[in-house]
This record gives structure tokens, C-alpha cells and sequence, in this order.
């Protein structure tokens, strides 16, 4: 099936999941986000893409419940069906809603994991939060999440500092999956691996999120990452969504000067 | 036959005693008295007073003595003799502009109306032992001009606020906490950290300004104004709904100036450090200075980069009666705790040693 | 002189009894209330200076001092003896501005302040345990910041010390803590009960007895009221267990106390003693007078 069916299929049978109307943020002219306006159905990737100060950061920030806006919502339905506006609810629901339903994938692999303890704790931590208090049973949940990221299940008792970069990014999806979120957030994920490190983890999110049925946000600079993994897109510059549709449409044929720029300038293989 | 550890009453008796005689040391030496350190030992009775938060020569001097010249010793004793003192109220703010100086520089302008007033400072010596203080001996003074009077000394930072270049600071009208009354709250308001700052150690705060200077957090500082002298204590008590005054005490006050600001809203800047401390003691107010001005990182939207710009960490830690309460505390028995991690290392040790082929296995 | 006598001799003059003003006392006991309506709960309050450093047991006088009445009968304890030199000191001061009666027998006292142990005597519904805490947030080994435990606090978002528990069992196979044992007081507040060994934690749970904890460096107070549920946290596969010796105590044979270890020749051989010396001698006196 194709996006555009799928998005089709969504727009007839199903709610949105996540709703963002007239988002802004602004540090300085043209600096943050303003005006940003999108609904996200469940199983929906939604890439977002520009150079770097553009505001797609910022705007990553707001949707994700981490900064307040200065104009604008954002509201989630939870698995109850309720629509929760983000900056109305408590600190409180915020943070549950991070730990539960919600996943973030930072950056920087450190900013996402504990670094001092082993991987199976940084795994069963949220089902720790949530009560799990059986060992046997977290150590499971740790072997098998670690299997499904394509890590060596012996490595479990192994702190994050002995893996490598592409291994510590697939032990922070874990730890965002094992919670069974519906949406998630990614910031850069690919940013400093190798290409074919690279190649790898995109293969592994796309399965993933294929197979649990994620929505997710994703933030990249990297038209090949959003290609690759993004139904639709929205290309930021200076604060502004100058161009928003289906991913394909957008690398394929552009229409605002900008994007061209950005399509255009991508180095082909 | 085994005696369970009694005689700790009497111990602790003998150990006061031989610490009485180490404080007297050699007989044959003359007593110090407590008005030689009051007279003599004027610095370290400021440190006592700022640091034991109570402005009384006498008893900063006795508590110096007492302490046998340790003087983290001597502001616990001051500290917990405050405790015991009944609270009439808060006096008038100081007025530090009219100050009866008798020190009075400033590093941002080479020459200012009132001039620069060097009054009795270390910062011109030669640090030479000087073998004739060994001898007791009367030291010549000061040259004195009887018709001389002291031009008006008006602000520096009141030069720059004028023109707009420095930001006033503004009394909100808010109640004042005491930190001494309730415990500190975070994020902490200025009123707080400027208390916790002004009886907290010098030796930590000069230590954290020290390093904004090396780089973390670099405010780029400038010491606009350096002033000591006497001012007075004004109290209103609510009979009488005037104030009147208590006497005078002598304060060291530093103003910094700082790294200058600006932004959408608000023209370009300077801001300030503000630090405030008894009697002479110019070190430790920079130090304060310098440290509250870093701890103001927030308000200007700084980057937090270095220890001195995080409040929890500075206002945690700087005060050296918890500090030395704290880190003395080891000495007490601890010997459960110990106990059961002995237990514990031990039962651990075993266990490795019994399964040598799981260890392999993991390996 | 023994220590009762002394007392009556030599109050302090000069001073308020138990030391502090009754303003600061009215202000430690609200403070108490807060803590027994919300057990667990570290309360925030304005710890004086005590003529005592910080660490060496303020935070609980502070507490006897707010609570100590003129009848009241007080036992003072370090490591579970009466005579270490900190509980002899903590004593005194109170014998000098309290002038109330001191104990050393535990079922003779109202008030009990200690360091480090609960008596192994069974406490009563007339007895409040003070207990002398260091560090009263149990989360903050593994968050350094005030701001940030306050907020898993209110928020129950303790996850991250199961994790602490996990690492542990990964590591060494089973939980390592041994003293300082956090427990969750009601189903809801998770606390450090003090350096008290993990032998002793049971003690707490349904206890007749009221416990107060304070913290006179961090500035926190909490309770455990009478007869609340005190859990120590652990796995269903890895649950709670408390030390055990293969020895029992040297002189009064009790298999069920806790045993400090001595060293008593320089060949390092080894004596175990009940670490509650007013326990020990207890029963000592009761199997003299059994013999007779």
C-alpha cells in the first residue's frame, strides 16, 4: 500500500492522533518556529527536515511537552480516547505520558541513556516505573528487546560505554519500545554514525515501526533518512513550514525555491 | 573476661581538659586576652562575624580564642550562640552610599569624584616577613593632615546606571525571606542566595570566582567599586512607627561589573555582582561577587557551563559549618554500617570463590 | 555521679529548657504533624544551629528538644550502646538544659534517640523513637539534584530505584544494600530510614511506636506513624532478607540480635557481642536471676 492510500485510509476510518495547531515559539526574528499547524494519525511517520536553524529543533521541543509555547496547542489523544492539551495538563501528566506512551530518541545516545548502568537496567526501566518487580521477568523483557534491535543478548549485563555509537542508538530505541509507546520523537537519530551504520538502524526503525504501528516525529537534516522513513514531510526554514505534503511528492517534485535548493543539493549516489 | 566499653563520660572530661591545655599552651608565655584578638586580630574577627552571621566584635574574639585560632571552629560557636538569640525584627536597609569610608577603589575608571581612597590595605606590600613584628615595639602612623575632609564618594555603578549603561537594581517591595528561618528553597530567590552567599565560606566562593575567571562561566568581570567603612544601623519598631538608630558597624561592599547584555526587548548593558561582608574583608566580598553575579546565569538566558553558575551546587555547599559538621561526622562510630558491609563483601567473596566455572562462562 | 543524679544537680542556667525557644519547638512540631499526616513525606524546616556540628545528630535533637517534656524519660543511643561517646554527649546535653530523667534500660524510656539501630526490645505505643539521619533522600546517589527528587517524589516516579536493585542483582546476584534500606512507607512515599543496618527494618513495619527522623544539615523532618505499613523494597524473585550470623551473641547466647564483631588478640580472632548493650544486659540479668 502506498502512503497516499494509507493516509487515505487514515483520514476515512481514523482519528488523528496528535494534533498541532498554530505552534510558535520565537527567540529572535525568524528564530524558533511559528505558525506550525499538523494532525499525525497512528502508524504515521512525519519528517521533519530543513538546515540546521531552521527551528525544526525548537519545534521538536515544543511538540514533545520539554518547552512551553508562546502561541498555540498541542494536543494527544490517549489511549482512552481523551484529548489532552499538552501545556495545559500538569508536569505530572507530561512526565507519565514520556514514560509510557511516549518515546523520545535523542541525538546524542548519552542524552538518552544511563551510562552507568548495564543495558538490561537502562531497558526495564520503564517497566520498573510502571511496577514490573520481577527480575526474571525484566531480564526477559531486556533478552528479547535486545534481540529485536540487533544486539548480542549476552551483552545485557554490559554498560552503554562498551558499545558503539550505533549499538548505544539501538539501545535507546529499546528503552523508548519496551513501554509500548504509541508516538514517538526522534532528534537527528542517524546523526554521527557511520553510513553504513547508518543503513542498518534505518533498516531496524523502519521495520519497527512498521510492525508496532508507530507515529513518530522524526527530525533530520537528511533528505536520504527522510526518504527512507518519513510518509510525509514538512520543510522548515527560518522558522517557517514553507512547504508541507507526502514525502514523496516533495523530494520528487518541489515546489517551493527552498525545497529545490534542499532537493537539489543532495549529493546523488 | 571481655568489659564492655565503659568510662566514655570520663573520657570525654580528660579530652576537654588536655584541649584546655593545648589552647594555653606554654604557662610561662603570657595569656592571650580576648580584647588582644579583638584589637589585633581584626581580619579574622571580620571572617568570624560575616561567616558566624553576628556583628560582635567581643564575642567573635572570644569565640577565636576559644576555638584556639581555628576559625571554622570559632563561626560554629558564634553560629550556635545566634541560635540562642531572640529576634526583634529587621533593621532599615543599609545606606552604603553614606558611608564614613576609609577605603574606597574602583579598577573601571582611573580617576572618579572622591578619588581613589587606599585606605590600610595588604595590596601594596611586599610579602617579606617582617622580623621586627617578632619584637614588640610601637609602630609609627600614619602621616595625618588635621584640615583634611573627605570629597563626596558617590557611586560608580550609579555613573553607570545614569547613563543607561548599567541595570539598576530595583526593590520589588516583596517580603524578605531569612534563610536562617526557613530552609532554602530551589530555585532560590537573589534575597536568599545573597544570604547564603555572605555566610558562606571564603575560601569556597573565592575558589568558584576563581574559576569563572579561568573559564567556566566566564562573566568577564570588572570591579567597579570597592568600599569599607562604618555605616549605621537604622531599626523602626512598630511603637514607635519611626526609626531610630542602633550604632555602627563596619561593612566591606563590592560591586562588580559585568559581561553586558542585550536583546529584543532591552538595550545592551552591563550587570552586576553584588557582594557584602563584615568588617575588612575585601576577598571574601569580590568572591561574593563574583559568585552571585554567575548565579544570575538564568536571568541573563546564560548557558550554564561551570560549578559556579549552578545554584544547587554553590548554595548546597558553601556554607562551612555543614560542610565540617559533615565531613567530620566520619570520625563518629560507624562500626554497623561497617559491619554489615563486611558481611556483605565477604559473602560476595565466597560466592566468587565457590562458582569458578560461572565466572568463566561469563567471561 | 551517675548520669541521673547529675541531672538534677546541674541544669543549665540561662538557657530555655531543652535549649531551643518555645517559637522554634512550635515550629519543629508543626512541622512533625506534617510529617505524621503524610508519612514519609520529607517535610522542609528551619533547623537551627545546635551547639553540636551538623552530622553529628542535630536533626534528631532538634526533634527531642520540640517534643522532650518535664517527665519525660530519655534514652540516648550510637551504634546501639548507651555509652559511645556520641550517645554520652547527646545525653549530657540534654541532662544539662532539659533536666529530664535519662535511661540507659529501654523499656523505661518515653523518648528514644538514636543513631543507627532500633533496640531489639519491642517498642510500645508510649514511646517515640528520634532518629539522626544524614541524608534524607533516598533517591540521591542516583539524582544529585534537590529539584529534580522533589519532583519523583510528587510525582511517585521511582522507577529508577528498582534499577538501582536490578544493577545490583546483575552485578552480585543479589541486592547489595545493607544499611540505609529503602522502604515505602503507607504503599506510597519511598524513605531512607536512616544508616540503620537492613537487619532492623522489619522493626518499623506495624510498629506501636511513633518514629520521628531528622535531618538537621538538609533541613527535612518525616514520620512513620504508629502501626504503618513499612515495605522494604526488592523483587518477588529476589525478596528481602535480612542478615543473619552463625554465631550467637558471646555473653548472653541471643540468636536474634544484631552482633557487632570484635577483634580481641592480635592473632584476629574473632568475638561476637549484641550490638544493643542495654538488650544484652537485659537478659544477661535475666538468666542471673533464673540461675538463682
Amino acid at each position: 500500500m502506498s502512503a497516499a492510500e494509507k493516509l487515505h485510509l487514515h483520514t476515512d476510518t481514523a482519528q488523528p492522533l496528535f494534533s498541532v495547531r498554530d505552534l510558535t515559539r520565537l527567540y529572535g526574528p525568524e528564530k524558533g518556529c511559528q505558525g506550525v499547524s499538523f494532525d499525525l494519525y497512528p502508524g504515521e511517520v512525519l519528517g521533519i527536515v530543513g538546515e540546521s536553524g531552521s527551528g525544526k529543533s525548537t519545534l521538536l521541543s515544543l511538540l514533545s511537552g520539554r518547552c512551553p509555547p508562546d502561541r498555540g496547542a498541542v494536543t494527544y489523544r490517549d489511549t482512552a480516547g481523551n484529548w489532552v492539551d499538552l501545556y495545559s495538563a500538569s508536569e505530572a501528566q507530561r512526565r507519565t505520558l514520556l514514560r509510557t506512551e511516549w518515546g523520545f530518541v535523542e541525538q546524542n545516545p548519552r542524552d538518552g541513556l544511563r551510562m552507568g548502568v548495564s543495558a538490561g537496567a537502562n531497558i526495564g526501566e520503564r517497566l520498573m516505573a510502571q511496577g514490573v518487580r520481577h527480575y526474571g521477568e525484566l531480564r526477559a523483557a531486556g533478552i528479547d528487546w535486545l534481540s529485536q534491535v540487533e544486539i548480542d543478548p549476552l551483552r545485557i549485563d554490559d554498560l552503554p560505554r562498551t558499545f558503539s555509537g550505533g549499538m548505544q542508538q539501538r539501545l535507546q530505541i529499546a528503552r523508548n519500545l519496551v513501554s509500548s509507546p504509541r508516538l514517538i520523537f526522534m532528534d537527528e537519530p542517524t546523526g554521527g554514525l557511520d553510513v553504513s551504520v547508518q543503513a542498518r538502524l534505518l533498516d531496524l526503525l523502519r521495520g519497527l515501526v512498521r510492525e508496532l504501528d508507530l507515529a513518530v516525529v522524526i527530525v533530520t537534516h537528511d533528505l536520504a533518512v527522510a526518504r527512507l522513513l518519513a510518509d510525509r514531510l514538512m520543510v522548515m526554514r527560518r522558522s517557517h513550514v514553507v512547504e508541507a505534503g507526502l514525502t514523496d511528492q516533495i523530494l520528487d517534485d518541489p515546489q517551493h525555491p527552498y525545497s529545490q535548493l534542499l532537493v537539489s543539493s543532495v549529493l546523488q549516489p | 573476661m571481655y568489659v564492655a566499653v565503659k568510662g566514655g563520660e570520663r573520657a570525654i572530661d580528660n579530652a576537654h581538659l588536655l584541649l584546655a591545655k593545648q589552647r594555653r599552651g606554654d604557662t610561662a608565655v603570657p595569656e592571650l586576652s580576648v580584647d588582644q584578638v579583638r584589637e589585633q586580630m581584626p581580619l579574622a574577627v571580620a571572617r568570624v562575624m560575616s561567616e558566624g552571621s553576628l556583628y560582635d566584635p567581643q564575642l567573635a574574639a572570644l569565640a577565636i580564642k576559644q576555638a584556639a585560632g581555628d576559625l571554622m571552629e570559632a563561626i560554629f560557636l558564634l553560629r550556635a550562640y545566634r541560635t540562642t538569640l531572640p529576634r526583634f525584627g529587621a533593621s532599615v536597609a543599609l545606606e552604603t552610599t553614606q558611608m564614613q569610608l576609609s577605603r574606597r577603589i574602583s579598577a573601571t575608571f582611573k580617576d572618579l569624584p572622591g578619588g581613589q581612597l587606599l585606605g590600610p590595605t595588604f595590596d601594596y606590600s611586599h610579602r617579606l616577613l617582617d622580623f621586627a613584628l617578632l619584637a614588640d615595639g610601637e609602630q609609627p602612623g600614619p602621616q595625618v593632615d588635621p584640615q583634611a575632609e573627605l570629597s563626596p564618594c558617590p557611586r560608580v555603578l550609579d555613573f553607570l546606571a545614569e547613563e543607561g549603561l548599567m541595570a539598576r537594581e530595583v526593590d520589588d517591595g516583596l517580603a524578605v525571606a531569612d534563610i536562617t528561618r526557613e530552609p532554602l528553597d530551589f530555585p532560590a530567590s537573589r534575597a536568599q542566595r545573597l544570604q547564603a552567599l555572605a555566610r558562606g565560606d571564603e575560601g569556597f566562593l573565592l575558589a568558584l570566582g576563581y574559576s569563572t575567571q579561568r573559564g567556566y562561566g566566564r562573566n568577564h568581570p570588572f570591579a567597579g567599586e570597592i568600599r569599607i567603612g562604618a555605616v549605621e544601623v537604622w531599626l523602626e519598631p512598630e511603637e514607635l512607627g519611626f526609626a531610630v538608630p542602633l550604632g555602627d558597624i563596619e561593612v566591606t561592599e563590592c560591586e562588580m561589573v559585568n559581561q553586558f547584555v542585550g536583546g529584543k526587548a532591552i538595550d545592551a548593558q552591563f550587570t552586576r555582582g553584588y557582594g557584602l561582608a563584615f568588617g575588612y574583608a575585601e576577598r571574601k566580598a569580590m568572591g561574593m561577587a563574583l559568585v552571585d553575579r554567575s548565579l544570575r546565569a538564568a536571568e541573563y538566558a546564560e548557558e550554564v557551563e561551570g560549578p559556579a553558575q549552578q545554584e544547587e551546587f554553590v548554595l548546597m555547599h558553601c556554607d562551612n559549618v555543614e560542610a565540617a559538621g559533615f565531613v567530620s561526622h566520619l570520625k563518629l562510630p560507624h562500626y554497623v554500617d561497617f559491619q554489615s558491609e563486611l558481611e556483605l563483601i565477604r559473602k560476595l567473596r565466597k560466592q566468587e570463590r565457590e562458582q569458578p566455572a560461572a565466572e568463566e562462562q561469563r567471561a | 555521679m551517675n548520669a541521673q543524679a547529675h541531672t538534677q544537680n546541674a541544669t543549665e542556667v540561662g538557657y530555655n529548657f531543652a535549649y531551643l525557644d518555645e517559637q522554634t519547638k512550635r515550629m519543629i512540631r508543626r512541622g512533625l504533624l506534617k510529617a505524621v499526616a503524610i508519612p514519609g513525606y520529607q517535610v522542609p524546616f528551619g533547623g537551627r544551629e545546635m551547639p553540636l556540628p551538623y552530622g553529628w545528630g542535630t536533626g534528631g535533637m532538634q526533634l527531642t528538644a520540640a517534643i522532650l517534656g518535664a517527665e519525660d524519660v530519655l534514652k540516648v543511643i550510637d551504634q546501639g550502646a548507651d555509652d559511645t561517646t556520641n550517645a554520652v554527649s547527646i545525653r549530657r546535653f540534654f541532662a544539662r538544659t532539659a533536666g529530664v530523667k535519662t535511661t540507659t534500660r529501654t523499656p523505661e524510656a518515653t523518648v528514644i534517640q538514636t543513631r543507627h539501630r532500633i533496640p531489639e526490645t519491642p517498642l510500645n505505643n508510649d514511646q517515640i523513637m528520634v532518629y539522626q539521619v544524614p541524608i534524607p533522600e533516598p533517591l540521591r546517589f542516583i539524582e544529585p539534584s534537590e529539584t529534580e527528587t522533589r519532583t519523583m517524589h510528587a510525582l511517585e516516579d521511582y522507577g529508577v530505584m528498582h534499577v538501582k536493585l536490578y544493577e545490583d542483582i546483575a552485578t552480585f546476584g543479589h541486592i547489595a544494600t545493607s544499611y540505609a534500606y529503602p522502604v515505602t512507607v503507607d504503599e506510597r512515599y519511598v524513605m531512607d530510614p536512616s544508616p540503620i543496618p537492613k537487619f532492623d527494618n522489619t522493626k518499623l513495619h506495624m510498629s506501636p511506636a511513633l518514629m520521628l527522623f531528622g535531618a538537621g544539615r538538609e533541613k527535612r523532618l518525616y514520620a512513620v506513624p504508629p502501626y504503618t505499613r513499612v515495605v522494604s523494597l526488592d523483587f518477588e524473585d529476589h525478596p528481602f532478607e535480612i542478615q543473619r550470623w552463625d554465631e550467637c551473641c558471646a555473653f548472653c547466647g541471643s540468636e536474634d540480635s544484631y552482633l557487632d564483631e570484635l577483634i580481641v588478640d592480635d592473632a584476629g580472632s574473632k568475638r561476637f557481642v549484641c550490638s544493643d548493650t542495654d538488650y544484652c544486659m537485659q537478659r544477661r540479668d535475666l538468666e542471673e536471676e533464673g540461675a538463682q
